[in-house]
């Protein structure tokens, strides 16, 4: 439980903004988008990690930084040991085989034109998973294994109602034996009851395979109930990481405090103890100096504004970014 | 028309039916839905996708009649709105009864300043003046929260983030004073965070104009925060119906159980959620009997044969199921 099998370590990524004409000649700086700013976890074997936070936060850019889809501009990405962005990594596609995405929207993310057969008989192909006679058994495995019929396989993506087009993205997802499965938003567009029997699936196939999952989401409930860990981001970096239940029971960072109390409750009569967060999320092109959460933050101290919080451990609790961690009373 | 009670709902809709299609392929989207609505009170509507609830709310206006068909009626201060002419509707949509829709980024005519579009608004249905128009713009800009609203007046939808284009939609919505506001999925867009600030809003003016709400949402949490009576959609109909605590606390409906149960809350971590069975009908080819039947845990012979009716046997809350759940709040928490 407790080796790494991946480490991010102070991973920064910058989407370069365009410069006109007028821009160079007046000598303006290029507007960049700072997505991720120096952002380090470890993900261990066998565990979930849950990412939250709200939307623009680098959350969907982390997971695609991980399976190689945006390189990062500064800091690294190890497998086992091993730079994933290094020039004889990147010719190895082994680590794509290991480390599998899953994505977030069932309409867009299968291909129309293919039958479920085509789409998870390329997946097995390109990475030469099995004899090309032993494919269709390896399929029906498959089919057995995310809990759909047979006769899927020679279906249309279209013919699928949401709920299934996402376990036909687990099921290409595993298709080639990964170690690592990064999950992004992966129910976020399904009804609470197709919700539950996706997370059920993915719970059940965590334990059977032993796989380490990276579970991005913004529904705080879905991540406190399938997650070990939790990380919260913030404008592209970690405010808070720890462990799942004691982030949610006592969460240390105001943003997190907040963040969770704005999760509705189920319960009519648990009104009236909410912390409201005044404002947006300031945009990622001109990020606040200092702490980047002062400016909604009910707790800052002229030392937020200027001097940035590094994360920290805290005693009991996980590490947390900011300066006032140990004063600040949770709510 | 009904009996006058001592709250008398502002909007009474009895009946509601909408279908689409003709000939052979129709589809029942809405079927008898009878619900009330009294002033300042916020009546939540909640189910999955495809169960009716985005189409009970455009034909409570009329929207739906373009594609299909809409019978049943539809008292708004007394009239039948489902027969009144498409002229008569136009005054009344946007003036007395407003509308927000779920998407804010595409619900906004991207050419048109913000200014102008509330000045739409008002044009239609106020006799106010440019100089008091542009008051009243200012006015709503500020009451849902955009800082230095009359500098922004002149910007378009496209210079706002996603829940601050909500609020220039309930900023629309609301100019022109309705007694009725129609929200479908006014948060589902937005971020948890913003979410808590927009429903606040939405509660607030509720309270502070006197103004009844719809608020249709397929989250139960959003229903527990905001809504005073709340009534769950299953296949077009209405399956349970009462006040929000009740409700919620002890459901009746197998079906609504079933949805509170699936809610990762209080449940304990990485254990396996509950999930109903199945999948909804189509509403193609409904079943004779009660169209949960094929899903629920408690279906008897008599389910599959005909269907319940939504009956009110308490008074307080409406149920329409053979077998109704008597485990009271046990069973979800």
């Amino acid at each position: 439980m407790t080796e790494a099998v991946l480490e991010i370590k102070d991973v920064n990524l910058a989407f370069k903004g365009k410069r006109t004409v007028l821009d160079v000649l007046s000598n303006r700086p290029s507007r960049d988008v700072h997505a991720l700013n120096g952002v380090s976890l470890d993900l261990r074997r066998g565990e979930t990690l849950g990412v939250v936070g709200e939307s623009g936060c680098g959350k969907s850019t982390l997971a695609r930084c991980i399976v190689r889809l945006y390189e990062p501009n500064d800091g690294e990405i190890l497998f086992q040991g091993k730079d994933v962005f290094e020039a004889s990594e990147r010719k190895d596609r082994s680590y794509n085989r290991r480390v599998q995405m899953m994505f977030q929207d069932p309409y867009s993310s299968l291909n129309p034109r293919m039958t479920t057969r085509q789409i998870l008989s390329e997946a097995l192909k390109v990475h030469d998973m099995c004899k090309e006679v032993d494919i269709p058994e390896k399929m029906s495995g498959l089919m057995d294994l995310v809990q759909l019929p047979e006769d899927a396989l020679d279906k249309y993506p279209h013919e699928f109602s949401g709920g299934q087009r996402q376990r036909i993205g687990i099921a290409r997802a595993l298709a080639v034996e990964p170690e690592v499965l990064i999950a992004d938003e992966l129910v976020s567009a399904l009804d609470v009851s197709v919700q539950a029997q996706i997370v059920n699936l993915l719970l059940d196939l965590q334990e059977r395979l032993q796989l380490t999952i990276l579970f991005v989401a913004h529904d705080l409930r879905l991540v406190r109930h399938v997650s070990n860990r939790v990380a919260v981001i913030y404008l592209g970096r970690i405010v808070e990481i720890g462990d799942s239940e004691t982030l949610f029971a006592n969460p240390s960072h105001p943003y997190s405090q907040a963040l969770l109390s704005a999760a509705p409750s189920l319960d009519p009569d648990d009104k009236g103890k909410k912390i409201h967060l005044e404002g947006e999320l300031p945009s990622p092109l001109d990020i606040p100096p200092g702490c980047p959460f002062h400016v909604r933050c009910r707790h800052k101290t002229p030392k937020c504004t200027t001097e940035l919080p590094r994360l920290r451990p805290l005693d009991g609790r996980g590490s947390v970014a900011c300066h006032h961690a140990e004063e600040i009373e949770n709510v | 028309m009904t009996l006058k009670s001592v709250h008398s709902p502002i909007l009474q809709v009895e009946d509601l039916c909408t279908t689409f299609g003709s000939g052979i392929a129709t589809i029942p989207a809405v079927r008898d839905v009878s619900f009330s609505v009294n002033k300042g009170e916020i009546l939540g509507l909640v189910g999955e996708s495809g169960s009716g609830k985005s189409v009970t709310l455009r034909s409570l206006l009329g929207l739906s009649r373009r594609y299909g068909e809409t019978t049943g009626s539809v008292y708004w201060k007394g009239d039948n709105l489902v027969v009144r002419s498409e002229a008569d509707m136009r005054r009344i949509r946007g003036g007395e009864i407003a509308m927000i829709f779920q998407e804010p980024m595409t619900s906004l005519n991207p050419l048109l300043t913000v200014g102008m579009q509330i000045d739409e608004t008002l044009k239609a249905h106020t006799a106010m003046n440019a100089s008091e128009r542009k008051a009243r713009a200012v006015e709503m800009l500020d009451l849902v929260g955009i800082p230095a609203a009359r500098s922004r007046l002149g910007e378009y939808p496209h210079q706002f983030s996603g829940g601050m284009r909500q609020r220039v939609m309930i900023a629309i919505a609301l100019a022109a004073r309705p007694q009725l506001l129609l929200a479908d999925e006014p948060t589902t867009a937005l971020d948890v965070t913003i979410q808590a600030q927009i429903l606040d809003l939405i509660l607030s003016l509720a309270k502070d104009f006197d103004m009844g709400v719809v608020l249709v949402t397929h989250d139960l949490g959003v229903v527990a925060q905001t809504c005073d009576q709340v009534a769950v959609m299953y296949a077009g109909r209405i399956v349970e119906q009462g006040a929000v605590r009740q409700v919620l606390r002890a459901p009746q409906h197998p079906y609504t159980v079933g949805l509170m149960r699936s809610v990762p809350e209080n449940v304990p971590p990485r254990t396996p959620l509950y999930s109903i069975p199945g999948t909804p009908p189509s509403l193609l080819s409904l079943p004779e009997g009660c169209a949960f039947s094929a899903r629920c845990p408690q279906k008897t012979v008599l389910c599959e044969q005909s269907r319940p009716h939504l009956t009110n046997e308490t008074g307080e809350r409406a149920v329409a199921c053979f077998s109704r759940v008597e485990t009271q709040g046990d069973a979800v928490a």
